[in-house]
């Protein structure tokens, strides 16, 4: 059950002039939150009457926890893109922000023998922490496959290494890992994966990333969720703006399907790629 | 204390409704809001059939406000009775619901099943949306159009007809009027102004649908001008919505002429805000000695105004 947090700022860490990671106090989230699920956050501070309006849908990168381990706050992986985001980008611990969450489908972690590839471009990364810890609880063994358009684009490796996750780096430049996309390394490990050896493959990324993943997952067999962004209303499913096309799973037929509450998590196999927006 | 409302022959409980379009069909929203607590909902707008809507994007943001043009996207009159009714009974919820038609006769068909249906309290007829090419708009922009779908409704049901105005016409309060002659038990209004917006990068405009319809707290004063102008012409209840806000939103839509309110935006924002402001209805009330919340409705004083303005 969702419930709206006035929460507070704890910290803002800068990891690069675009990229910041903001960590919010919000227990009663926190503590319901499962992988992938997202927040509509209210940025506050933007001008006379309060701009943007509307909240903004952001995942939850990570589960704060204080000292006895205990289900704290939130952390959001944020890149700066327009208003509500460089307002977040700025944002100083003490100022509050209205939090709504934990909202959305979650991810789903496969048990072992499963192995679970993760597929991230960009600020994509943001679900995958979450995921990475619910697999590592499960003893799933995991693979990060992480691109970005330079070196100074790849954030926040080290929490992915702390939980046992293997890390496959491309940049766009070749500054850093595989010179190229990160979807030629992914190919090449389907490739190389005895098909006896069942690998889950679960992807967030730009549209054109999450589109040639899905394409290999199917030429390769493999199942394949992907976590959707679009432009959201209300994060509850009252106002059917975000909606994508994807197949009915009993019937096939293609249906806007609202990326909030039928999503943010998807079988990838389901969705019309030319109905998703691209950001 | 009391805020109860008559809009023809249902008692609400309060006068604060969730807007159609902006809270899903009501089951949606079971986990953050009692829906026995609210006045009403107003459920999505429902054609006969299932329809898709419009391709994305349905949305962008506007200053204070928003343009939607989400193409009534719907599950129809039978989907909606089978598989949304029940959990909205259940709930105790004050159904209204929200209907279109391509043509006359499908806004009666569609009247006639829901006066069947177990658990609606009144139908509220969409001749506003500014989203779809046919049907719809075209009623609620004549005035014989709006006449003509008022009154053949109203023939075939009991339950409490509420046509939803359009503010895309040159006098509203006439298609007000028009609804009161062709035997509406009330009057919503108003639905969203025709608008655009363009990305000046790429000339394009920013919706798929290239125009939709302007909401939020951007329009609030030109449809409290409204409801005004509408409370000078008709004597039936009155159910205002535009930018609702805060309690104080409410009383101002109420004392302009209101019997009832609708909230949509503004839930997009706080999806919680109901509790709020009906504890701010309740502060005022008491402040201001106000017993029967009824009595505000209607209550602006030009008087001062227009003194001035002779005077000066």
């Amino acid at each position: 059950m969702p419930v709206d947090i006035d929460a507070a700022v704890i910290a803002n860490r800068r990891l690069s002039a675009d990229y910041n990671v903001l960590s919010l106090a919000a227990p009663a989230i926190a503590a319901g939150a499962r992988p992938g699920q997202f927040v509509m956050i209210k940025t506050v501070g933007g001008g006379l009457d309060n701009a943007p309006l509307l909240r903004r849908p952001f995942s939850i990168f990570e589960i704060l926890r204080d000292r006895t381990g205990a289900a704290s706050g939130i952390s959001l992986f944020n890149k700066r893109i327009g208003a509500g985001t460089a307002l977040l980008s700025s944002v100083e611990p003490g100022a509050h922000l209205p939090v709504l969450g934990p909202l959305g489908r979650p991810f789903e972690p496969v048990d072992p023998p499963a192995e679970a590839w993760m597929v991230a471009g960009g600020v994509g990364l943001a679900p995958f922490v979450t995921l990475a810890e619910a697999l590592a609880r499960r003893g799933t063994a995991a693979t990060l496959f992480y691109g970005a358009r330079r070196a100074d684009e790849l954030h926040c490796v080290d929490l992915f290494e702390a939980l046992g996750v293997r890390i496959v780096l491309a940049t766009e430049d070749g500054s850093r890992g595989a010179h190229g996309r990160v979807t030629a390394p992914l190919e090449a490990a389907l490739g190389e994966r005895p098909l006896g050896n069942p690998v889950k493959l679960y992807v967030c990324g730009p549209t054109p990333m999450m589109r040639a993943c899905a394409a290999l997952a199917s030429r390769h067999g493999r199942a394949c969720d992907v976590s959707l962004e679009q432009v959201m209303g209300c994060g509850l499913g009252g106002c059917y703006s975000c909606v994508v096309l994807a197949r009915d799973a009993a019937t096939g037929k293609p249906h806007h399907t609202r990326t909030c509450i039928d999503g943010p998590v998807f079988d990838a196999q389901r969705i019309v790629w030319d109905s998703v927006l691209s950001h | 204390m009391d805020l109860s409302v008559q809009i023809g022959s249902l008692r609400l409980a309060n006068p604060i409704i969730a807007a159609s379009g902006c809270f899903g069909y009501g089951v949606e929203y079971a986990d953050v809001v009692d829906l026995s607590t609210l006045g009403g909902v107003a459920v999505k707008g429902l054609f006969l059939a299932e329809r898709e809507g419009h391709s994305p994007p349905r949305i962008v943001e506007t200053p204070s406000g928003m343009l939607n043009a989400i193409g009534l996207q719907g599950i129809g009159v039978h989907r909606f009775i089978a598989e949304r009714l029940p959990e909205l009974r259940a709930r105790r919820a004050v159904v209204i619901v929200n209907i279109c038609g391509t043509t006359l006769d499908e806004y009666v068909e569609i009247a006639r099943i829901l006066s069947d249906a177990e658990g609606v309290h009144a139908i509220e007829l969409n001749i506003s949306c500014p989203n779809i090419k046919e049907g719809g708009i075209t009623f609620g922009c004549s005035l014989p159009g709006t006449h003509a779908v008022v009154s053949s409704v109203r023939k075939v049901t009991r339950l409490p007809v509420i046509p939803k105005l359009t503010p895309n016409v040159t006098d509203v309060a006439s298609f007000a009027r028009a609804s009161e002659e062709a035997g509406a038990d009330a009057v919503s209004l108003v639905n969203t102004f025709l608008a655009m917006a363009i990305d000046v990068r790429t000339r394009r405009p920013k919706l798929t649908n290239i125009v939709g319809g302007l909401s939020g707290p951007a329009i609030r004063p030109i449809a409290v001008r409204m409801v005004y102008e509408c409370r000078r012409v008709v004597n039936i209840p009155i159910i205002g919505m535009g930018g609702i806000a805060t309690a104080d939103d409410v009383l101002e839509f109420m004392i302009a002429g209101a019997n009832a309110v609708q909230v949509g935006t503004m839930n997009f924002v706080d999806p919680f805000i109901w509790t709020k402001l009906l504890d701010g209805v309740r502060a005022y009330s008491q402040q201001h000695n106000i017993e029967r919340l009824q009595d505000v409705v209607g209550t602006v004083d030009t008087t001062a105004r227009e003194t001035a303005w002779i005077s000066s």
